[in-house]
């Protein structure tokens, strides 16, 4: 896979700024001052990583979150994974099949993979294709409460051919499958397949993988300890242990960071408001790293107003993008025109740019036929241009943000109510189901590292129309769903970027969901922690927690 | 005695049933759901929500989801955590000691500090202390508890860098007086209000049964004060303790639950919390009906001890 692009691509100061400081910490660690350090001969020391959500389901297929993912990292490997540049790397394959090496037929049907014949279970039973085998199948099980078996639902014919070789067929030619799997996590057969029920397997709570770090224990509500596992195929690691401490409150996190009672904060990183203060703090570093979620409006396409492009467009216009960004959120973010993050190899840098021009705004709507009554709100046909946004409540620079907004809409003579729920509440059927009106929300739309978004764009995602997607905005559009089938069977990386970069071209004229901003993370690493690497298309951070060492 | 105590049992039962059917419909009517927190993910489309849904039961009716899930738990039976996969009875087992831990000291701290205030500012009633003690009491009382916990993290962790700054232990270590050293900040916030509580409780009753005639009588017969004091005032006026101490469990519990959340303190109050938020069904009506059952045993336990403290209560 050919590199992506490391810049943004319509760099602005602050983006820069947060590209650089990012690249110091991460990357350009090991090419700076810092290459001289080396890591230690064998493990060494421990790092508390602080993280905000409790890491809790520790079966790799199983449903999980980020945090969890963080956690699979440490005790599996996958087949391959994905490095920060983009580029797949082999891990528990010897190499990553592709159409060059013969690994991948010119079809794009049959996949043949070898694997490595060195890598062992923490528990010394060699790793073979036997495990790669029970793992597909596991997954397709149907019993089992496997988290999703997009792209894994298209295996057939799985055949072990040799302990270090495996073949599969697939029903149809599916490209984001490479990106898949480099996010599937192999389990052993040996362990899983005595369990009378994989969903209730003691493996499940107390996981054998093949990765850097053996389970040690966990105090529930506390933290996960994680041994050194000396036997490692890859390189590292170099701690001895590394420990997930969870704190809930985000300013008691940070207030452990600051103590120094954790190593490295991340995941939910250093809330916006206490990022200047931690670039401060002596012995303390700042890691901003680009996340691959992208905050947006996301509006209900079939709610009255909204089915109108001109009123989308106004409302678009009428959003003081930067006020939001430089007020709320410190200048962090990042603007963006796009769903997919400026560092995909598919992100389209040719997006029109937004610009706040209320002026604009008022004239479309002027023209669009929506009168201001007397009330200052407009309205076309009987219906009047109100609705109402909603978001996790308790996230207070969201909700800083949505008064910002109202006041925008306002002034264009749109009446935005807020109308804010928990969590469970708002993405339960409310989001699932398109109830809502608009929506303020941060989303990965990739699949991995991989830029097929037809479970958010196609017509047949749908769930409020009996779709099995999540396309709740209820967006339709024909030329998209025939790119959407066109690029998810193309395997060759230009091609694919070309009709990506129309798909983005589309919903962006469209304005399908209303772009913000990329969202920035703010780390913090302890001073002497070395080897970490932001990677957005690991999910997590701590995906290289293996190549983490301290300096002295 | 023996018939009293049969009565109360099953009246506990009567309620407990009715905190389970009120419990279990008020969960599950919420809105929302336990698989919301994946509804954000590409990586999950409808199509698995749904799987998922069907494989944990959650599309049954309510009163077969309810009856299922009684049937299994008088069978001893709790259910597994929808989040964490174990059986909820681990899951609660995990967090409870950590939660009594908190507990059991601030208790013992509350009711030794309370009630030593409470007597004193009996016997010096609108003393400079008395005065002093009412006061603290009441600014105890009004002010929230994670207002307390902040406060001392800021001051005796961030500031003075004494105490540190939340977590039961420092991983890696363990030992007494690493726990004690965790425990000191939580505890001394948990006990505040319950040492108001103990003290106002204490003050009262003392002041009550040293206007006595018995007391009267004692001095009378020329014991020394100490003496009537220790010996007749205290004594009875601790009987009506005995309920309080039962009585206090919910509110302990109540305010354990926000002190473990200030301090990162890993008990029950903070699973509870977090079952809460990702709508982990079986772990909340496990900490539910655990939680009813310790209040009715502590206010069924206290009304037995204060039958068999002062035998002039006829039960019945």
């Amino acid at each position: 896979m050919a590199s992506r692009n490391s810049d943004f691509a319509s760099p602005t100061r602050r983006g820069l700024i947060a590209l650089g400081a990012g690249a110091a910490l991460g990357l350009g660690r090991a090419t700076s001052g810092f290459a001289q350090v080396r890591p230690p001969a064998s493990p060494r020391g421990q790092v508390v990583a602080g993280i905000s959500q409790e890491p809790t389901v520790f079966n790799p297929l199983m449903p999980g979150s980020e945090v969890d993912q963080g956690v699979w990292w440490q005790l599996f490997s996958p087949l391959w994974y994905i490095d920060p540049q983009g580029k797949l790397v082999a891990d528990l394959a010897r190499e990553v099949p592709s159409l060059e090496n013969g690994g991948l037929s010119a079809d794009g049907l049959v996949w043949k993979v070898k694997l490595r014949s060195d890598a062992k279970w923490h528990d010394g039973t060699p790793f073979t294709a036997e495990d790669v085998k029970y793992t597909l199948d596991l997954i397709n099980n149907p019993g089992f409460r496997v988290r999703n078996r997009v792209g894994h639902g298209l295996v057939r014919d799985i055949r072990v051919v040799a302990p270090d070789e495996i073949h599969w067929r697939m029903e149809s030619a599916y490209s984001p499958y490479l990106s898949i799997l480099a996010l599937t996590f192999i389990v052993p057969r040996h362990i899983l397949e005595k369990a009378s029920d994989p969903n209730t397997a003691p493996f499940n709570s107390a996981p054998v993988g093949t990765g850097a770090f053996r389970w040690g224990e966990r105090v529930a509500g506390d933290h996960i300890l994680l041994q050194a596992n000396p036997a490692y195929h890859g390189q590292g690691p170099h701690l001895e242990r590394v420990v997930f401490k969870y704190i809930p409150d985000l300013t008691m996190l940070y207030t452990q960071f600051r103590t120094g009672q954790v190593d490295y904060l991340g995941l939910s990183g250093i809330s916006a408001h206490f990022v200047r203060e931690a670039q401060g703090l002596r012995g303390r570093k700042v890691s901003l790293s680009p996340t691959a979620f992208v905050e947006h409006i996301a509006l209900n396409l079939e709610y009255g107003p909204f089915t109108e492009k001109a009123v989308r467009e106004a409302l678009y216009l009428a959003m003081n993008k930067q006020a939001r960004i430089d007020a709320l959120y410190y200048g962090l973010p990042v603007p963006t025109e796009s769903f997919l993050p400026q560092q995909s190899w598919a992100y389209a840098d040719n997006l029109p740019a937004h610009r706040y021009d209320p002026a604009k705004a008022n004239a479309l709507l002027d023209a669009a036929g929506w009168a201001r009554g007397s009330d200052g709100i407009r309205a076309k046909s009987g219906v009047r241009l109100e609705f109402t946004n909603s978001t996790t409540v308790g996230n207070p620079g969201r909700e800083q943000s949505q008064q910002l907004l109202a006041q925008d809409w306002q002034a264009v003579g749109a009446a935005m109510r807020i109308s804010n729920m928990p969590a469970a509440v708002i993405w339960g059927e409310f989001w699932q189901k398109s109830k809502f009106q608009s929506v303020m929300v941060g989303s990965n739309f990739m699949q991995g590292s991989d830029p097929d978004v037809t479970p958010r764009f196609s017509s047949t995602a749908i769930p409020a129309k009996g779709g099995s997607g999540l396309n709740t905005c209820q967006y339709q559009n024909a030329e998209v769903d025939t790119l959407l089938a066109q690029g998810a069977t193309q395997f060759d990386q230009a091609a694919r970027k070309a009709t990506y970069g129309r798909i983005q071209q589309i919903i962006r004229d469209d304005l399908a969901l209303l772009p913000i901003y990329q969202t920035v993370m703010a780390e913090g690493l302890k001073d002497g922690l070395q080897g970490f690497a932001a990677n957005i298309n690991c999910s997590s951070n701590c995906w290289n927690m293996r190549s983490w060492y301290w300096a002295s | 005695m023996g018939r009293y105590l049969l009565q109360r049992l099953g009246q506990c039962l009567l309620l407990l049933a009715l905190v389970s059917m009120i419990g279990f419909a008020i969960l599950h009517l919420a809105p929302g759901g336990p698989l919301s927190q994946f509804a954000l993910s590409s990586q999950m489309s409808q199509e698995d929500l749904d799987r998922i849904t069907r494989q944990l039961g959650l599309d049954r009716p309510l009163l077969a989801q309810y009856l299922d899930w009684l049937w299994r738990m008088l069978r001893g039976d709790w259910g597994v955590s929808f989040r964490d996969g174990a059986p909820v009875s681990s899951v609660i087992g995990s967090h409870l000691r950590a939660t009594f831990e908190l507990m059991a000291v601030s208790t013992v701290i509350a009711i030794g500090l309370g009630c030593w205030i409470g007597i004193l500012g009996a016997i010096r009633r609108y003393s400079l202390f008395d005065t002093l003690a009412t006061i603290g009491a009441m600014v105890a009382l009004s002010i929230p508890t994670f207002w307390f916990g902040l406060i001392a993290i800021y001051l005796f962790s961030v500031q003075l860098g004494w105490l540190p700054a939340g977590n039961r232990q420092t991983i890696g270590d363990g030992s007494p007086l690493d726990l004690l050293h965790h425990l000191v900040a939580p505890a001394l916030v948990l006990a505040l209000v319950e040492t108001a509580i103990w003290a106002r409780f204490m003050r009262s009753a003392m002041l009550e049964v040293i206007g006595q005639d018995y007391i009267r009588t004692a001095r009378a017969k020329g014991l020394p004060e100490r003496q009537v004091l220790r010996g007749h005032a205290t004594r009875n006026a601790l009987l009506p303790m005995i309920t309080l101490a039962g009585l206090q469990f919910p509110t302990l519990l109540g305010g354990a639950l926000v002190t473990e959340t200030v301090f990162t303190w890993p008990g029950m109050g903070r699973l509870f919390l977090d079952s809460i938020e990702y709508r982990d069904y079986p772990v909340v009506m496990g900490i539910l009906m655990f939680s009813a059952v310790m209040v009715l045993l502590g206010s069924l336990l206290a009304d037995m001890l204060y039958a068999v403290a002062d035998p002039r209560i006829r039960m019945g």
